[in-house]
């Protein structure tokens, strides 16, 4: 797809305008203004997904302006299969939060203009090919996302918040200045332009050339640069063990606040990893790939184990997040620590990288889904959302319980639903790349059905409190805004090509990327 | 034309003082007026710059005895400290417009600083320089002395000492450079190609330098800042961090630098590891970034914290100076500006949002009193300068200690590390300000009313925002301008020599 028009940068600052929108028209038009923008850029993205061509390798629809050369500043932006499949899942979650909000009298125009204006933080971050910009729009996105916590949360909000901005800081400095390392010594700061340096040899010349730090060589201090930008990603997603910030964080925002945390901002870690760290640095990756699989394994492995130790739902889902991430991150590590170019290896790098991508899909609908339900559920409980708060519920909502028990077998996995290709197609890829973390990370698999079978359990069968009897089931309007999500999980997942077709150049040229 | 911009100011002194004296609506329509005028041709001037060239403005012989001429000229970089100035002036009076105490004579002063800060910035005789940066520091005294608050004459005669030993050293750095020139002339363009021999720039230079700096906020002569900051009227505090402290700065680069470029030269030998005038500076620099940052963490006064984050700042501009690269000065030049927009806006909302209104700051006090409801705009304004001031990108801040870092690694490495940590102790400083002021969490919550934000106030805040997400989104616009100044004549003995 090709044309003049900035559509990918129209894309980007459309929900900003529309948060402005959200502020001038002020109270009583504030969410009906939000979902209007929000509907009109899914619909937007759904557009570009449509006049997209799945079979280039390159970027479609790229913008190259030269702003500033003698900083490396110019503003570049384009599509390819991951940036889109992000687009989706970032316009598709909020949209999602906009509707959970839609009856939450707490949450007035300047909840809404933070949405869109964290939408925006997202949709740039995943089009952006300039580091410099692309920075730009990872901040942007951390300080919505900081005020949402901060402002609308339960009561240890305020600590949560300070925790949740201090971790992503700390990574975004180290990260920012493995960047300005890296613009030293190659002269540039487009990623593009950097990941063809990194295959070609010149970047690792290059720093050999231009960083002088004791008596280090260029793989040593391309190491350290890889593991500054590693930390940036690794509290994002987060890998454990950088994922200190996030149960609080996803537990004191509000709800709704958490279904785009979880749904759309979490995804940026694995996006970097995508974008940024296997291209820029497959050497790297593939040097400490046995420490990064470790890593992958603990943030698979033991979330899993704590969720199930948790009392509180919210906590639980949170735990459930770090698990489902890491499937993600193992497929990435896995693509990057297969050494050589072997043919036979290409189709299994291929389905772990395919893998990856349906699973930032699947987990992006899925742990949105989830929140909401809590969302709808703490409405109706008067706040409470502890695992032993409730028991029998399917009897007084019978079909809150059966869309939110379609939800969590989809986000454990269960063939048919949105979550089982994905993490299906990663095991596929990754078993014959390095069998022994696909075995240990199954024990994840194992663990992430026991304690969402153990919610399942607990909320909706059991005892009927009485307290509970009276508890309203889903309104219609609540069922035709929850009808869409749930019919995208059986449509992802019965029929995943709709997705792994789009991704298939993107896939195709990453695995191209791996020749170490 | 541009040289109207300091006869304009000066003439709304003389218009503001002659005006009825009842009138305060009057005298303020005036000033406004005046300040509008002078951004007015400072946004015209820039916008039919010719690359960087040297344009004299007016060129008239003023002591022919001594060769001293009265010369206005403008470069790149004059331009961009006379938009600075213009911006910052505009806005200063759009947060004055709630002086009642003897508004005429505070506009008048107010008028008189404008023009003489124009005066310096467009000034390209040395002596002439020298005369407004002299007449600047009048007006600055009565300002902080009548209209201040906490310790006002203390902070105002320590303001005006701190200026007078600088000047000093730089009128003693003036008249050896004349007289070793044997020119008879102080034009700065002149000078700027005469050789002065290596060993009288090795002396000349620190002397020049140091004295501009002082003003520029160096450590360990930095003192003045917090104080005349803190104890100055909004008005005085924004044009002193906004636009005094890039007089210093300016002096720096447009005199010490510019005519003295030998001076950072290696010495020969090494004292206490120190090879140059250049290292010295610049650990002097980074010491003053990394301490304002950790002052202002453990300051109470809410001014304070701001004045001290000033000092930090302008540590960058110091840095990026001594770096000596094109990519570091033009950071320099580039955080003069961003500074001076910056400051004045977290004054702005210190000053005349906050404390008009609450009569304290004390971060204890206000953290009590639930601000970000009683006056939202304030808290808006507020945490987008702080978001500005810690240099987050999409604000001018971002580009110009970008800049300056990349220069100061090529130059010295160490040190952009040291500075980066300065940046950290700025987010964790804006971050404790930000917790005490707006998102504090007052237990009781005594639901007095506080007077709503006014309309010059929103106008001035939104000027002053404006312009630095502006110039952070397309530095561009100011990057046309000074860097053909760098690549130009002027400094051609500095690239001979130092350019790294």
């Amino acid at each position: 797809m090709s044309s003049n028009l900035p559509l990918v940068s129209a894309l980007t600052l459309f929900p900003f305008v529309g948060g402005i929108a959200v502020l001038l028209l002020g109270r009583s038009a504030a969410r009906l203004t939000a979902a209007t923008f929000a509907t009109v850029a899914v619909a937007y993205t759904g557009w570009l997904w449509w006049h997209f061509q799945p079979a280039m390798t390159t970027m479609q629809l790229e913008e190259v302006h030269a702003l500033e050369p003698a900083i490396g500043l110019s503003y570049h932006v384009g599509l390819d299969g991951l940036s889109l499949l992000m687009l989706a899942v970032s316009s598709i979650t909020v949209l999602m939060a906009v509707a959970a909000s839609w009856n939450n009298s707490k949450q007035g125009p300047a909840y809404f203009a933070f949405l869109l204006f964290l939408e925006t933080g997202l949709f740039g971050t995943f089009t952006a090919l300039n580091f410099l910009h692309w920075f730009l729009y990872w901040e942007l996105s951390l300080i919505p996302a900081f005020f949402l916590i901060r402002m609308w949360g339960g009561p240890g909000r305020a600590r949560a918040a300070t925790q949740f901005f201090v971790y992503t800081m700390v990574g975004s400095i180290t990260l920012l200045l493995a960047f300005l390392a890296i613009f030293l010594a190659s002269g540039s700061f487009d990623f593009l332009v950097l990941t063809q340096m990194a295959q070609n040899g010149q970047l690792a010349a290059a720093i050999g050339q231009n960083l002088h730090w004791r008596q280090w060589d260029s793989g040593h201090i391309t190491m350290y640069l890889f593991c500054g930008a590693f930390l940036g990603f690794a509290v994002k997603t987060p890998i454990v063990p950088f994922h200190g910030w996030l149960a609080s964080a996803y537990s004191e925002a509000a709800p709704e606040t958490t279904m785009v945390l979880t749904g759309a901002l979490s995804k940026m870690g694995v996006y970097g990893f995508l974008r940024i760290l296997l291209p820029i640095f497959p050497e790297q990756m593939w040097r400490i790939h046995t420490i990064l699989l470790w890593l992958a394994i603990a943030t698979i492995v033991l979330p899993a184990f704590t969720a199930w130790a948790q009392t509180d739902l919210k906590r639980m889902f949170a735990y459930g997040s770090i698990n489902h991430l890491g499937y993600c991150i193992l497929g990435v590590v896995a693509v990057a620590g297969s050494s050589g170019a072997e043919p036979s290896q290409v189709s299994e790098k291929a389905a772990a990288l395919t893998g990856v991508m349906l699973q930032l899909f699947s987990h992006g609908i899925t742990a949105a889904a989830l929140f909401w339900f809590l969302a709808l559920l703490e409405k109706r409980s008067g706040g409470l959302t502890g695992l032993n708060d409730f028991g029998g519920l399917r009897r007084a909502m019978p079909i809150f319980s059966g869309l939110m028990g379609i939800t969590l077998f989809a986000s454990l996995g269960l063939p048919g639903l949105i979550g089982f290709p994905g993490e299906f197609l990663i095991f596929k890829g990754v078993f014959p790349l390095d069998w022994w973390a696909a075995a240990l990370a199954l024990l994840g698999l194992l663990m992430t059905a026991v304690f969402l079978l153990t919610i399942v359990q607990r909320v909706f069968s059991g005892e009927l409190h009485d307290h509970w009897k009276m508890m309203p089931d889903l309104t219609l309007a609540e069922q035709c805004m929850l009808a869409p999500a749930i019919f995208l999980m059986f449509v992802a997942g019965l029929y995943p090509q709709v997705i792994s077709g789009m991704v298939h150049g993107t896939v195709m040229q990453l695995v191209g990327l791996v020749r170490y | 034309m541009l040289a109207w911009t300091i006869y304009v100011s000066f003439l709304g002194a003389v218009a503001v003082t002659l005006a009825s004296g009842t009138s305060q609506g009057l005298i303020r329509v005036l000033a406004l007026l005046t300040t509008l005028a002078g951004l007015g041709i400072a946004m015209v001037a820039v916008a039919h710059d010719r690359s960087g060239q040297l344009i004299t403005l007016a060129r008239a012989p003023w002591i022919p005895s001594l060769g001293i001429e009265y010369h206005l000229a403008a470069d790149g970089i004059s331009l961009v400290l006379v938009l600075l100035t213009g911006i910052a002036a505009v806005a200063g009076v759009l947060f004055s417009w709630n002086v009642e105490l003897r508004t005429k004579e505070f506009f008048a002063l107010y008028l008189v600083l404008i023009g003489a800060v124009y005066g310096v910035f467009l000034s390209f005789d040395l002596f002439q320089l020298f005369v407004f940066y002299e007449i600047a520091i009048i007006p600055k005294y009565f300002l902080i002395a009548i209209w201040g608050s906490t310790r006002r004459e203390y902070a105002a005669m320590k303001l005006v000492l701190y200026s007078f030993a600088g000047s000093a050293l730089v009128l003693a750095g003036m008249v050896a450079a004349y007289v070793v020139s044997g020119e008879r002339t102080l034009n700065l363009e002149t000078l700027s190609h005469f050789p002065f021999p290596a060993h009288f720039q090795m002396w000349a230079f620190p002397l020049v330098f140091v004295g501009f700096a002082v003003l520029a906020g160096m450590w360990p002569f930095h003192t003045w800042a917090p104080t005349g900051h803190a104890a100055a009227p909004t008005a005085a505090s924004m044009l002193l961090a906004g636009v005094v402290m890039k007089l210093g700065a300016y002096g720096c680069l447009r005199v010490a630098i510019m005519l003295f470029p030998r001076g950072l030269d290696a010495w020969g030998f090494h004292v206490l590891g120190f090879g140059s005038w250049q290292q010295v500076f610049a650990v002097l620099a980074v010491i003053g970034i990394v301490y304002g940052a950790s002052i202002a963490l453990v300051q109470k006064d809410l001014k304070f914290v701001i004045g001290y984050s000033s000092v930090s700042h302008m540590g960058f501009v110091l840095l990026g100076l001594m770096t000596l690269n094109q990519i570091g000065l033009s950071g320099a030049v580039y955080q003069m500006f961003s500074h001076g927009i910056i400051a004045g806006l977290l004054f702005a909302v210190v000053g005349r949002m906050v404390y008009d209104r609450t009569h304290t700051r004390d971060l204890g006090e206000l953290s009590r009193l639930p601000l970000a409801k009683l006056i939202p705009f304030a808290a808006v304004t507020f945490v987008l300068a702080l978001m500005a001031s810690i240099g987050l990108p999409g604000f001018s801040g971002f580009i110009a200690e970008l800049e300056v870092l990349i220069g100061s690694w090529h130059a010295f490495p160490w040190m952009s590390l040291i500075a980066g940590s300065g940046i950290l102790i700025g987010i964790a400083f804006s971050w404790r300000a930000l917790e005490a002021t707006f998102l504090g969490e007052p237990a009781t919550a005594p639901e007095q009313a506080l007077p709503a934000i006014t309309l010059p106030e929103r106008l001035g805040a939104f000027l002053l925002l404006a312009s630095t997400i502006a110039f952070g989104l397309y530095p561009k616009l100011l990057m046309n301008l000074i860097l053909p100044v760098l690549s130009g004549p002027l400094f051609e003995q500095l690239r001979r020599g130092n350019w790294q």
